[in-house]
């Protein structure tokens, strides 16, 4: 769990408090130094970046125009003239469309899962807080939405509203918001037990102080490591939506949207037609490996 | 046992009553009025009102709710937009042809995980372990449909061993599984569904397998001279209840996945069902289709549940 209480039980931390000269880590610095010594993690969260990088200065990276179409220049293979991964099936550059896609899948990847954490954190701090029938009715209401295998939740919301940007991270954030509320809810739970907050209460700490300072400091590393291992599944989900159609409308890039109007042409240009799927692919396990170290770092057992 | 059977099956009521509330609801939060795709565009305010009646539509929701649940109870859930049938007709007829990807997918999905798991937990830190560890996170990170679609590059664009799409060849009725020239119709969507889960069954059988070992009984297995097949049969028992569980949820993965799959091989499921109510606006095959797949999860995960505490009577949760 994330307090420096605990941490001060592990060998490692105890010994640097025996030897006079090295000073003891707080917990942050402590997650930093595991993160610095962890070469894959860092390797990973460095192509993260670069794909981030990439998206949001697309208009400088992108060598064409992504909307820019070519009668003449359909369906080319990889490394026609100077489209180096190939044209799409109305001659727009790929890797141009690609480097744009990338906004949109980070967009629904992050946001998401950003507003489920909030608000699915939010519930599940009350609802273990609270205990009891609070507890309870949200964690019941939370187990209807369990019921539903994610891909298909996602699909029925997005498809019922009619699908769309804006429809279709309101219906991933759906999606996420009971697992979330699940982890800070079992944190919440773990944590109202101990000691010290009875302790805090003891020296006449209201509800608020104490969620404020004390449980929220351990419910936010858990929620945090959850939250990065749900962007990689986000990502993948918003590409899916998008592939069934649901997602951004044409002739906007999108990775899921690009697989599915490409699919048409695979007998033309079978390697062009797979590449936003390696676009999905790498952003995804990038996104999955750098969770993974971050779990990891921060000592975290979901 | 009989007791909890009870309790557990009593459990999953009302969280197959929220499925409905939730599937129910799927229809009002389309844009616009439900009866907008019905009816044509210049209708007065007077057939408007007539046909809203007709359908209940000017009843207060709750009591809508009760109506569409006796429909939905007694097996009627409404008529698709788009083909004029019944719903339940299309749902059924797209779940046997699911059923039959599922049937080959599930258990080579299942098998060949657990074999992994079971493989790399045995032997720590040696080859296999690796791989488990690897398909483990490649099968969280591949888009499914993304696989189906590299498939069929390579196994019927590039060497044209294998049909890309649809299931049976041009012009036949019926699908007779003995017949090659049908079957070879379910081996991609087959291998592309099995795929995903494989890497998390592993790694999961993996986690169990090595809980279990470390556990203080198996070193008295093995002072009391047991083979080391014979512990490795106690700890693969021991370890069954976590990896059932874990299979359960992989079975809704599949369930769901299946959507983005079907599609990319036009393969009649469910799935394909769902993308081309989606793609029609036709909301009562939608609401009908995700109820059904739901309600199966449900009942899924209610049998893993029992099946579990069969298993080891320690971890009944209510």
């Amino acid at each position: 769990m994330g307090d420096t209480v605990m941490l001060a039980e592990r060998p490692d931390v105890r010994e640097e408090q025996a030897a006079p000269v090295t000073k003891v880590r707080g917990y942050w610095q402590t997650v930093g130094h595991r993160l610095r010594y962890d070469p894959v993690t860092l390797m990973f969260a460095a192509i993260v970046l670069l794909i981030v990088l990439a998206a949001v200065f697309a208009p400088l990276v992108a060598p064409f125009d992504p909307y820019k179409e070519s009668i003449i220049g359909r369906l080319k293979p990889l490394g026609w003239r100077d489209h180096l991964l190939g044209t799409d099936e109305l001659g727009r550059d790929m890797l141009s469309r690609l480097i744009y896609g990338g906004r949109v899948s980070l967009l629904m990847g992050v946001v998401p899962v950003l507003i489920a954490s909030i608000v699915g954190g939010a519930l599940g701090v009350i609802g273990g807080f609270a205990g009891g029938r609070t507890n309870t009715a949200i964690m019941r209401t939370m187990d209807v939405f369990y019921a539903f295998p994610s891909v298909l939740l996602a699909v029925a919301i997005a498809g019922a509203m009619g699908g769309g940007i804006i429809n279709g991270m309101l219906a991933l954030t759906l999606v996420f918001v009971p697992p979330m509320c699940r982890v800070a809810e079992t944190a919440t739970t773990q944590v109202r037990s101990l000691d010290f907050i009875e302790a805090a209460r003891a020296t006449g700490a209201g509800t608020l102080t104490i969620i404020r300072y004390h449980v929220l400091g351990n419910v936010l590393g858990p929620v945090f490591v959850y939250a990065s291992s749900l962007v990689s599944v986000s990502i993948l989900l918003a590409s899916g939506l998008s592939f069934l159609g649901l997602g951004v409308r044409p002739p906007t890039p999108d990775w899921g949207l690009m697989l599915s109007t490409l699919r048409q042409s695979i007998y033309v240009v079978p390697t062009v037609c797979a590449l936003p799927g390696v676009a999905i692919f790498i952003t995804s396990i990038c996104f999955n490996l750098v969770s993974d170290g971050l779990r990891s770092a921060m000592d975290v057992r979901l | 046992m009989l007791g909890y059977i009870l309790r557990r099956i009593l459990y999953a009521i009302p969280i197959a009553f929220g499925v409905s509330v939730v599937c129910f609801s799927l229809v009002y939060i389309a844009p616009g009025d439900p009866l907008q795709t019905v009816m044509p565009p210049d209708a007065t305010a007077e057939t408007i009102a007539i046909v809203k009646h007709a359908y209940g539509f000017d009843k207060p929701l709750p009591v809508q709710f009760v109506i569409w649940l006796g429909h939905v109870l007694t097996g009627d859930f409404g008529m698709s937009i788009s083909t004029r049938r019944p719903v339940i007709l299309e749902v059924t007829d797209a779940l046997a042809n699911t059923s039959l990807l599922a049937l080959f997918a599930v258990p080579i999905a299942f098998s060949l995980g657990y074999a992994m798991g079971a493989l790399a937990g045995c032997f720590p830190g040696r080859w296999m372990d690796r791989i488990v560890t690897g398909a483990a996170v490649v099968g969280v990170s591949l888009p499914n449909y993304w696989l189906g679609i590299v498939l069929v590059i390579f196994f019927a664009v590039e060497y044209m061993w294998l049909p890309a799409t649809g299931m049976g060849p041009n012009g036949s009725t019926g699908f007779d599984i003995l017949q090659w020239s049908n079957a070879k119709f379910l081996v991609l969507p087959v291998i592309t569904l099995a795929m995903i889960p494989v890497g998390i069954i592993a790694r999961s059988t993996r986690a169990a397998v090595a809980e279990v070992l470390s556990q203080d009984f198996v070193q008295t297995l093995r002072a009391k001279g047991l083979s080391e097949w014979t512990v490795i049969r106690h700890v693969l028992k021991n370890a069954a209840p976590q990896v059932l569980a874990v299979m359960g949820l992989q079975f809704g993965y599949l369930l769901g996945g299946s959507i983005l799959v079907e599609t990319v091989f036009t393969w009649p499921g469910s799935g394909f069902l769902l993308s081309k109510a989606i793609i029609n606006r036709d909301v009562p095959v939608l609401q009908g289709t995700i109820l059904t797949l739901s309600l199966i999860f449900v009942a899924t995960n209610l049998v893993v549940d029992l099946v579990q505490s069969m298993i080891d009577p320690r971890i009944r949760r209510i």
